[in-house]
């Protein structure tokens, strides 16, 4: 049997939990070709070169890597049941001038400046509330499940109130979501059986996902409501209104992302400040660490820990190799985050480390349009839980990992407790 | 003890007991006396200030604070440590005594010190008619009174406003005006707007921005007098074709003057482009011979720069002035081979009519550009600027994203034209002349210029050969 790439080694699940020194052996070669034709690119500043190069793109469309890799011969192309089911591009598979327009014309009902400068700012309060109810609904309890109990329901009912999602369909849309992660692989296990066998499941939960956002985009053509959805649906602005499918693929986008990888995150966080009791009481005691600490730990965790859709539109000379035209390129943010020629010991966990400009929001034209979003959210989530949790005790180390090597989290971390303060 | 170990204990007595002089009190003055600190200086600190404020900072005077939505004094400079200094706010250095090591003040006193840092910066260069520049409503923009002054004229709907000069400030203050639905004449001596700085074929799309936005933009001419009402308030400018413009304010944003007539006698490389120094921000003398004890940093300091021939390079740029002063300041309490140089690749960004433009390089190094990507029509594009077959500088239009790209292809002296982008090309991606101006013009000076040494300044010793 042909020995596996390092990269392919990292995508095992059974490497889930920690899948970091084989990252390190893949940073020997910064941009490394796999037997599939993609090339993996796994250090900073080759991820940061290749993120501001207009060279590459974004759109799947222009990349004709499955069909380059049966041509290969090598094994089977990876499943990716949600490229074949959204056909229309949403912000983060297009490239400019469609992705500036498509981002523009989002902006303004998001993050709001100059429109409405406050628009985030003002969940705060929102934010709070639920994440101290949260917390009060832990008092009694000795064992809590951080995923569960804490990291799922904070994000998910923030992004349900900013787009304007029925919270009533939350447990339909978690199901699609669950469903179409547990589908999606591009490790040596795509070719499992087990993997094949989701595979159908998760095509149809992509499906029925995107029928969902079609007739709530349908309903608020028809009835304006509270969001962003609505507002899209309905907008008049300078540069027209967007296209209804690329509306309902930016829909599904924003429901999917806003919430999934916040959920990591914050799982992660805990998970994290657990495994390092001097960094958790460094911010017991110093609660205004809690910026730079959120920082560190996308560093630490990486919600998203690569991305697939990039591929190179012209020969690309990086780091002793040639891109070829053509050839996928996945983007490690995850190892990138842990490369020692970037970050002083990318292992230690330091709250104050200086210059920590990370990737886990990535960089250039798609940084991640939900960042200021999602570092409220977990700023106030993991402040919370660090000031009034008292003496958590992870239960199991590793915890068990969800299946989704790009959206890598535990699905489970279960803490014991002594109580909840005020 | 050995000799290693004496420097390093010469190093640590200095660090403690030490007179440090900072003349300048804005940015790069406060982020020299920062760095200080942070690198272990607990001598005595001097900062010695011409105006009577606190640093602050200058970019939003001519966008955020003339639109009013930040009040001139809000302004002031966040502060990223103690600084634990002596200020001398509100007095300016008049001289400089080398032989004694002494700054003198305007009001007599005379500051001692060990190492000084010059970081004087520049100011508006004034309406050159005093009598009309002393008219009510005649403005420069430089200083945070400056700001406020006009803004307050501004608020109180001016019939119309003329601005002499369509560099970046003439243009930000042409756009505030727009935006604050004022009539705005803007007088331009050159063939376009911002040519000084970016060339006439960014100029043409900048004018075609200008009045698509109304305002009525006059290339080509000058302004020949102003003209005040009985009660010494401005009511017109007389233009060079013969044209009156009826006006109730007058900006003239004519570019600025660096601030080095304090240093007249010191024997030091200053003069109208700066004061010289090398890449670590030592000065110069007379003679090119680089000094120990002075420092330069900012808008005042003109250095060799390795990317652009090794030709003396001033900018006015906001970080030439913060890592300018951290490089002295560093340079300041150490020794060699602890010397750091200030290799910056300049930088700049205004925001005018809506439009986000940056800059990385030194365009007017280039004779040549080429739009790279977006669409020059939408005014959302980003252009590269080459000289003899490299990339030297670029530009963007809404396209700030981008630059870092364009910046390490400068860095590494990559092609040009550079390669071309794999979507959103431009209609015409073809290099054309960039059109800069003689930049003898005095209207089309850069904010980023390369300073040759001015032939009548000729003050240098030359010592007999001895055979």
């Amino acid at each position: 049997m042909v020995e596996e790439t390092p990269w392919q080694q990292a995508l095992r699940y059974a490497n889930r939990a920690n899948p970091y020194p084989f990252y390190e052996e893949l940073r020997k070669t910064p941009v490394a070709r796999q037997p599939d034709g993609t090339y993996v690119v796994s250090t900073y500043r080759e991820i940061v070169t290749l993120l501001h190069d207009p060279r590459v793109s974004s759109d799947p469309r222009k990349c004709p890597a499955p069909a380059a890799a049966r041509a290969e011969g090598s094994a089977e192309p990876a499943a990716e049941p949600i490229r074949e089911v959204l056909t229309a591009p949403n912000i983060i598979t297009c490239d400019p001038p469609e992705h500036d327009r498509d981002r523009r014309m989002m902006m303004p009902h998001f993050v709001g400046p100059p429109h409405a400068p406050h628009l985030i700012s003002d969940l705060e309060p929102d934010i709070r509330r639920i994440v101290g109810g949260l917390l009060d609904d832990m008092r009694g309890r000795t064992r809590i499940d951080a995923v569960d109990d804490f990291a799922y329901p904070l994000p998910v009912t923030v992004i349900c109130k900013v787009l304007g999602v029925p919270m009533e369909d939350e447990p339909r849309f978690h199901h699609w979501v669950e469903t179409a992660l547990d589908a999606l692989d591009f490790g040596p296990e795509a070719a499992s059986e087990e993997i094949r066998s989701r595979q159908a499941g998760g095509r149809q939960a992509v499906q029925e996902f995107a029928q969902f956002a079609d007739e709530l985009l349908d309903r608020y053509a028809q009835q304006p409501g509270p969001g962003m959805l609505s507002a899209l649906a309905n907008d008049n602005g300078p540069e027209g209104r967007m296209s209804k499918d690329v509306l309902a693929s930016n829909a599904l986008l924003l429901i999917f992302a806003g919430h999934e990888t916040t959920v990591n995150l914050i799982a992660h966080s805990v998970l994290t400040l657990l495994r390092h009791p001097d960094a958790l009481e460094k911010l017991r005691s110093r609660p205004e660490l809690i910026v730079p600490a959120v920082e560190e730990l996308l560093r630490f965790e990486s919600s998203v820990q690569f991305w697939h859709t990039r591929s190179a539109l012209e020969d690309i000379d990086i780091a002793g190799t040639t891109i070829p035209k053509g050839a996928p390129i996945f983007l490690a943010y995850g190892s990138a985050n842990r490369d020692p020629e970037r970050f002083t010991d990318p292992d230690e966990l330091d709250f104050e480390r200086p210059d920590n400009q990370h990737l886990g929001f990535s960089q250039g034209i798609h940084f991640c349009f939900g960042a200021p979003l999602a570092r409220l959210e977990v700023q106030v989530a993991v402040g919370e839980f660090v000031r009034r949790v008292e003496n958590p005790r992870l239960v199991e180390d590793p915890p068990p990992y969800r299946h989704n090597q790009i959206f890598r989290g535990p699905r489970h971390v279960l803490v014991d407790i002594d109580g909840i303060r005020d | 003890m050995s000799l290693p170990a004496t420097v390093a204990e010469l190093v640590r007595e200095f660090r403690a007991g030490a007179r440090i002089v900072i003349v300048g009190a804005s940015l790069a003055g406060l982020r020299a006396a920062e760095t200080l600190r942070e690198e272990g200086f607990t001598g005595s600190l001097t900062i010695i200030g011409d105006e009577p404020y606190e640093p602050y900072d200058r970019p939003p005077l001519s966008k955020q604070v003339l639109k009013g939505w930040v009040p001139a004094d809000h302004t002031k400079l966040p502060r990223t440590r103690e600084v634990n200094a002596d200020w001398r706010l509100g007095v300016a250095a008049v001289g400089l005594d080398r032989i004694t090591k002494r700054v003198r003040l305007a009001d007599g006193e005379q500051v001692p010190y060990d190492r000084l840092l010059i970081a004087t910066g520049t100011r508006a260069r004034q309406w050159p008619n005093p009598a009309e520049a002393a008219l009510e409503g005649v403005h420069t923009i430089r200083s945070r009174d400056d700001a406020a002054e006009l803004q307050k004229e501004l608020a109180e709907s001016p019939s119309r406003v003329v601005v002499i000069g369509a560099g970046f400030i003439g243009s930000e203050v042409a756009s505030v005006c727009r935006e604050l639905d004022i009539p705005v004449t803007v007088v331009e001596r050159g063939p376009a707007p911002l040519v000084g700085a970016l060339g006439g074929v960014i100029g043409e799309i900048a004018a075609q921005m200008q009045r698509d936005h109304g305002v009525d933009l006059r290339c080509g001419l000058g302004v020949s007098s102003l003209e005040g009402d009985s009660g010494g308030h401005v009511r017109r400018a007389h233009l060079s074709d013969g044209t009156v413009v009826d006006a109730d304010v007058v900006v003239a944003s004519l570019g600025s003057i660096r601030n080095v007539e304090w240093l007249e006698g010191s024997g030091l490389a200053a003069g109208v482009w700066g004061v010289g120094c090398d890449a670590g921000g030592r000065a110069f003398d007379i003679n090119g011979v680089v000094t120990d004890s002075i420092f330069v940093a900012g808008d005042v300091a003109r250095a060799p720069h390795v990317l652009y021939e090794y030709q003396f390079l001033a900018m006015e740029h906001w970080d030439n002035a913060v890592l300018g002063a951290e490089v002295a300041a560093h340079n300041m309490v150490n020794l060699e081979p602890n010397y750091r140089p200030h290799l910056l690749l300049p930088g700049f960004w205004s925001g005018q009519f809506g439009v986000n433009i940056k800059s990385v390089g030194v365009p007017p190094f280039g004779d040549e550009i080429v739009f790279t990507q977006g669409s020059v029509a939408d005014r959302s594009f980003a252009a590269a600027y080459g000289h003899r077959g490299r990339i030297v500088a670029a530009v963007t239009f809404d396209h700030g994203k981008w630059l870092e790209y364009y910046g390490k292809l400068i860095e590494r002296s990559g092609p040009f034209p550079p390669p071309p982008s794999g979507w959103d090309q431009p209609a015409d991606t073809k290099p054309v002349p960039a059109e800069f101006p003689d930049p003898r013009v005095p209207t089309a000076i850069p904010d980023v210029v390369l300073t040759g040494h001015a032939p009548s300044e000729r003050t240098a010793e030359f010592r007999p050969r001895r055979h």
